[in-house]
């Protein structure tokens, strides 16, 4: 049976704005000065126009994975208060010019790394951006507790694409500090859900929280938080840096454990009272900018 | 299409071929610096 026809209403083409909005650009912060600090802690003087260029395919590989997490999460986005606002919930585009998008940035990313900077770190790239895309948003993030774990990868590269990029190579203290944001994800993350947790569980996000309960996540962050710190104070004794990092990893990843356990002998159940969870969670942000700052003065000098 | 939405509607197409413009240009910036930089 034909359907009746229903005259469509013209629809106003998006803004460039929403475009940008699309690439997460808050996010992109962290992962440009990520990647900035391990290109620049590498061994190698890179080019500074094709240092430029990786950190911009960085950058814009990192806008692609945003526009299709929130391309493919568009229904998800619109059940919680934090998100709903977002370009394609709130109906300012449609998704189709939201997949294109960022399936333009993400093979134009990619290919320009591959073509001005070398192929290794092309390859992160691209791996970085299917695995955000492929196994957190779309694999992970509905099913398992454990989405924020193993997706954390993804914001992890970062470092080992800005160092590959460089050197053309992958080595220790490049893995080393992947592993360090891969281990700081989830206390990163578990402490914002804890404080955001309702707006999780009422779009059906399996946020530890949600499923294993306020406590148990609680615990969860404290322990996390202790390899996280081996990560952190690891490149120091293995000589790899200084006593400008060293120093500085100890004295912050003191304090990050610190709030950790604070956040984990808390019994507080209010959200809005949730004083130590947002405290570890803002000095989170500021503990990894302040330890990559401190790794590249470290290296700098030691060159 | 009422007069006000065909106003919207080319302000928006105005904007976006802007920033396009934009990005393309910076792009053949971009891709010359690479090219002379490769060559060095």
């Amino acid at each position: 049976m034909a359907s009746p026809t229903v005259p469509m209403a013209p629809a106003l083409p998006a803004e460039w704005r929403d475009f940008l909005a699309l690439t997460k650009p808050r996010v992109m912060t962290l992962v440009v000065f990520t990647a900035l600090c391990g290109l620049l802690a590498a061994p190698v003087r890179i080019h500074p126009i094709l240092g430029f260029t990786a950190i911009l395919c960085i950058a814009v590989g990192a806008g692609a994975s945003g526009a299709l997490n929130m391309w493919y999460e568009a229904d998800l986005d619109a059940r919680m208060k934090r998100t709903r606002g977002r370009p394609l919930p709130a109906g300012r585009m449609d998704r189709q010019s939201a997949l294109h998008f960022g399936v333009a940035l993400g093979v134009g990313s990619v290919l320009l790394m591959g073509l001005a900077v070398n192929l290794l770190a092309a390859a992160i790239l691209a791996v970085s951006i299917l695995f955000y895309v492929l196994v957190y948003t779309v694999w992970l993030k509905r099913r398992t507790p454990q989405n924020i774990v193993i997706g954390g990868a993804a914001g992890a590269f970062p470092p080992l694409i800005g160092w590959a990029a460089a050197t053309g190579r992958i080595e220790l203290l490049p893995v080393l500090l992947f592993l360090l944001i891969f281990l700081w994800t989830p206390p990163h993350f578990w402490a914002l859900s804890l404080f955001v947790s309702t707006d999780y569980a009422a779009a059906g996000v399996p946020m530890l929280p949600v499923v294993a309960g306020i406590q148990a996540t609680r615990r969860q962050v404290m322990l996390y938080t202790l390899p996280m710190a081996a990560a952190a104070i690891a490149p120091w004794p293995l000589g790899m840096t200084g006593a400008i990092y060293g120093i500085a990893a100890s004295l912050l990843t003191a304090w990050f454990v610190l709030l950790a356990v604070r956040v984990g002998i808390s019994r507080e159940t209010d959200q809005k009272l949730m004083r130590p969870e947002r405290a570890l969670f803002k000095f989170s942000i500021l503990y990894l900018f302040i330890l990559f700052g401190a790794l590249v003065v470290d290296r700098l000098v030691l060159a | 299409m009422t007069p006000e939405f065909e106003d919207e509607y080319r302000r928006r197409q105005r904007a976006r071929a802007k920033v396009t413009a934009w990005i393309l240009g910076a792009l053949v910036v971009l891709f010359f610096a690479i090219a002379i930089a490769r060559m060095g």
